[in-house]
């Protein structure tokens, strides 16, 4: 693994990305490939393809809080289910409003809950705002259970679909692919249209999925490499030397929150549209785990790591949806057995990588000056 | 006679019923040394952290650069101009040792997440000010081969040096040293006088708490001491050899801490 | 807000909402009980108390409860007390050993033992929730489908129990209530005496203050930390047993939200303290109570909830402050 690593770091710098845009180019093309072993046979390849995206995008989001900031957040659905609910009132039970102007509304919205949330509690104990934030996440979701406002049980149908490209026809057709028995075709009957946002084709979906997500993989670490990331992270190390280093922690803890929400309306806004539909039972408090558990699996503060962990915990059951009923059981199992064996997660965040190529650095920089360096890690 | 940086006007700090600081006054002048001295459980850290605002004095003053800072935010504090070290150690383990320094010059920044989002001029601008800062005072300490270690993965003695030199990152004008020689060999003490010296002549006013007379004694332009939280004695390295009440004070303990 | 139901009916939701409390309080002796002593909160606490009522349950449907009366009754549910208890002691033991004590030995982050806390209540939880699909495997479901079917929804044992109820002028009292107030009343008395007085219960409280000065005195930690966990899971036990007398009905994921509550009345009385724990009880089970009877039923959690919320704003060490190893506890 760290092999790899390595080499891909040493590689030159257009050759790197060049490899990441031929993955980002297989990404996108995945649904319409369908790979055999990988795609979900029975369930619709594109729609789990979205969902995964969702898990990703919610990831990375939660990751900032858990992550980064350090702050356990066990009732992150509650900022989705806020996002999806503006979403959906705004598009189809009190108002119409088209979608592109419902979505920076839920979020904004969303964003202002996390900061209502977090400022009188984050001052509390970490493993009580665990406790508090749970509550929150269930308070959101009987709200919703109980207020005609929102069509307490029933949900909210009819939420507004993304605008098509080139109305109802689509500018062009890409076909699928097809697998036979040792054999590649390319099936012309099996077809998505670009870019139609419709009730059966989910490809579409997934690619505005898919583009949101590497968008917030670059803020993401935009962000990370600057003063926000690293305020985050010493907040996390040792909140008390944080501030006495002039880091005002309360500050970024809030700002960590805010982000957070800002990612979790957005993803819940997103799958309100695809959804169509919404009601209080996509919202439960075993999504906040389970998206506790794409982020605590994959190792919590790294960005890639966290990706892998959303990519298997939304895909894993859709694939094998025989065992789904056990789903949350292996969860359970796996948060247990990765407490207890490897606590900080399959991919921990690793700087050793970047640290051996600056020290190559300082060593060409300063040839001859010195030579006792000792041994390195 | 200098200006004074630091003022510390009968300050008193009570836990329930226990006094540890009792009527303390003392003020340090801008570019000395002080020392801050007293046996265990003197209220020496307990000074520190009145006056770095972990702890709100029950009653006294505290100014700084002639403007009090009772009651101000820690973090306010620090970028006002005071900055410390840790008795223990307190590094951010898992950040690298640039990055903790970093953490240290981001106390006399302003990059919000805007800024960083879009990358404005003010966040290139200020990476590459605390960058060039920071690696500058890895340089000083004579850690900057260790710039991209964890801070975890350092040498005891690194990460003394660390602490020190993410401490002066903060752009302070006082910077106070908890216990800096904790765990030191009389060599590696020789050279933290020196180190402590030259980070005075960069311009920065020392306080210096710290067990070991004889490095105080060497370092030091003039010296405090607590005993069961008041002041018993001040004045110069010399003044303080010969007085009768610390030698009292200090009776058999010195000894135990030479080592 | 119907303040004119809330008023007339006062005697009643008081009695009910003190009842609620009581159990709360005793689930809630877990969360605080652990938490002195290891500062973890014991997320699967909630399953400990939910594997008691089902204990309870089977034991009733085993001995025949539903066509009992008498004496024989009373033996049943004495039979149904100890099997709760037995059970929840049980399963506390097994947590401590399973899911926190690697943690403890490796000295790891207190997040990640809540995480292992998390993970271990889903467990627990789902195992009870497909106990018939993994009968299925041994080929069991046929036999025991009396236990082990209806695995997803509710378990009643309904009508086992014809407590009678008292009228008072105008106010009915059900003697179940009454039953649950002073039991739950009198075992935590009796463990607040335990605690303070005998020297199982002094080592706890040492612990608790000071593990590295308490074991270089001779008080084995693991020991403790196992006798906390059981002392926790006995009156998780008494909980279900209370608990199953007064709803009659059971569910695989019913320990969830008992879970939060009584977690809520710890933090509400103050965590790590004994009768903070009890005081927390009542005072939420009667809030919630008078809350539902204000704003509606369905508004029962949600009161809660804020509760909570605002107790850890304005008060974030509780009613009584946090302590196990001080005076109070």
């Amino acid at each position: 693994m760290s092999k790899i690593k390595q080499r891909f770091v040493a590689l030159p710098k257009p050759v790197k990305i060049l490899l990441w845009v031929l993955l980002a180019l297989f990404a996108y093309a995945l649904p319409l490939l369908e790979p055999p072993i990988i795609s979900t046979p029975g369930v619709d390849f594109g729609g789990v393809l979205f969902v995964v995206t969702m898990y990703c995008l919610v990831a990375i989001g939660l990751n900032i809080v858990v992550g980064y900031a350090g702050l356990l957040d066990l009732g992150y659905v509650g900022f989705y289910a806020i996002g999806a609910y503006t979403a959906a009132v705004l598009t189809s039970f009190h108002a119409h409003w088209p979608l592109l102007l419902a979505i920076p509304v839920a979020v904004v919205v969303t964003t202002i809950s996390g900061v209502l949330l977090g400022a009188p509690t984050l001052r509390v104990r970490g493993d009580y705002l665990a406790i508090v934030t749970l509550g929150f996440g269930e308070i959101i979701r009987l709200v919703a259970v109980n207020s005609e406002w929102l069509n307490q049980r029933k949900g909210i149908s009819d939420i507004a679909r993304p605008p098509s490209i080139g109305g109802q026809e689509g500018l062009f057709e890409i076909p699928h692919l097809f697998w036979g028995d040792g054999t590649v075709l390319v099936d012309t009957k099996d077809t998505t249209q670009f870019l139609v946002f419709g009730v059966l084709d989910q490809i579409p979906y997934y690619w505005l999925g898919l583009t949101v997500v590497i968008v917030m993989l670059f803020a993401d670490r935009l962000i990370k490499n600057s003063r926000v990331g690293r305020a985050w992270e010493a907040t996390r190390e040792d909140e008390d030397a944080a501030e006495l280093m002039g880091v005002p922690t309360f500050k970024f803890k809030l700002l960590a929150f805010a982000t957070g929400a800002f990612v979790g309306g957005l993803a819940g806004s997103l799958y309100a549209s695809r959804q169509n539909f919404i009601n209080p039972d996509s919202f439960l408090l075993l999504y906040s785990i389970l998206f506790l558990a794409a982020v605590v699996v994959g190792g919590q503060g790294n960005r890639w790591g966290v990706l892998v962990g959303a990519i298997l915990v939304a895909y894993l059951p859709q694939r094998f949806r025989e065992f789904d009923d056990f789903r949350v059981l292996a969860f359970g199992l796996a948060l247990v057995l990765l407490a207890t064996l490897r606590p900080e997660g399959l991919f921990p965040p690793r700087r050793t990588v970047r640290a051996k190529h600056l020290e190559q650095e300082l060593e060409e920089l300063e040839e001859g000056a010195g030579g006792e360096e000792s041994a390195r890690v | 006679m200098s200006e004074a940086i630091l003022e510390v006007q009968n300050l008193t700090l009570k836990f329930g019923g226990l006094t540890a600081l009792d009527d303390v006054t003392f003020r340090i002048d801008e570019g000395e040394i002080l020392g801050l001295i007293g046996p265990n459980g003197a209220g020496k850290t307990t000074c520190f952290n009145a006056v770095t605002g972990v702890y709100r004095p029950t009653s006294g003053g505290i100014a700084f650069q002639g403007r009090s800072i009772v009651g101000l935010k820690k973090h306010k504090i620090t970028q006002q101009g005071i900055a410390r070290t840790f008795q223990n150690i307190r590094l951010f383990p898992t950040m690298t040792a640039l990055e903790n320094v970093l953490v240290g010059t981001d106390a006399q920044h302003t990059t919000g997440m805007i800024s960083a989002l879009f990358r404005l001029p003010k966040h290139r601008r200020e990476e590459q000010d605390g960058h060039e800062r920071a690696m500058d005072l890895l340089r000083f300490m004579g850690i900057h081969r260790k710039a991209d270690e964890l801070a975890a993965n350092l040498s005891y003695g690194d990460q003394r040096r660390l602490e020190i030199a993410r401490a002066m990152a903060t752009n302070p004008k006082l910077i106070c040293l908890d216990e800096p020689a904790a765990g030191f060999n009389p060599a590696e003490k020789v050279e933290l006088m020196n180190l402590i010296r030259r980070v005075r002549d960069r311009g920065f006013t020392v306080l210096l708490i710290e067990h070991d007379m004889k490095l105080v004694m060497g370092v030091t332009d003039r010296i405090v001491v607590l005993e069961f939280g008041r002041k018993i004695a001040e004045g110069t390295p010399a003044e303080i050899r010969d007085n009768p009440a610390v030698i009292a004070a200090y009776l058999g303990v010195d000894e135990e801490d030479a080592s | 807000m119907n303040f004119e139901f809330l008023f007339s009916n006062l005697p009643q939701l008081t009695i009910g909402g003190l009842a609620f409390g009581a159990i709360y309080a005793l689930i809630a002796l877990g969360y605080t009980m652990v938490y002195g002593v290891l500062q973890l909160i014991n997320f699967a606490h909630s399953e400990v108390f939910m594997y008691g009522t089902f204990a309870m349950l089977w034991t009733v449907m085993a001995l025949g409860g539903a066509d009992a009366g008498g004496i024989k009754l009373v033996a049943i549910l004495i039979a149904a007390l100890f099997s709760a208890m037995a059970m929840s002691a049980i399963i506390a033991l097994l947590l401590e050993r399973v899911a926190y004590r690697p943690l403890i030995k490796k000295d790891a982050p207190r997040l990640i033992a809540l995480i292992s806390a998390i993970g271990a209540s889903f467990v627990l939880a789902e195992l009870m929730g497909l106990r018939d699909r993994i009968a299925g495997w041994f080929g069991l479901d046929d036999n025991l489908s009396e236990y082990v079917g209806k695995a997803r929804i509710n378990n009643s044992m309904a009508g086992v129990l014809d407590a009678p109820r008292w009228k008072i002028g105008n106010v009915t009292i059900s003697s179940i209530d009454v039953l649950v107030i002073v039991a739950a009343v009198g075992m935590m008395i009796l463990l607040d005496q335990f605690v303070r007085r005998s020297r199982l219960g002094k080592g706890i409280r040492a612990t608790s203050q000071d593990p590295e000065t308490a074991a270089l005195m001779g008080v084995n930690p693991t020991r403790t930390i196992q006798l906390t966990f059981l002392i926790g899971g006995l009156m998780a036990g008494i909980a279900a047993f209370l608990y199953m007398l007064k709803i009659e009905t059971t569910k695989f994921d019913v320990g969830f939200l008992l879970g939060v509550k009584a977690f809520t009345a710890a933090v509400l009385g103050g965590i790590g303290n004994l009768r903070g724990a009890l005081l927390g009880g009542l005072v939420l089970g009667v809030a919630e109570t008078w809350g539902s009877a204000l704003f509606g039923t369905e508004w029962r959690h949600v009161v809660a909830f804020v509760l909570l919320v605002v107790i850890l704003l304005f008060r974030p060490t509780g009613l009584l402050g946090e302590s196990l190893g001080k005076a109070r506890a």
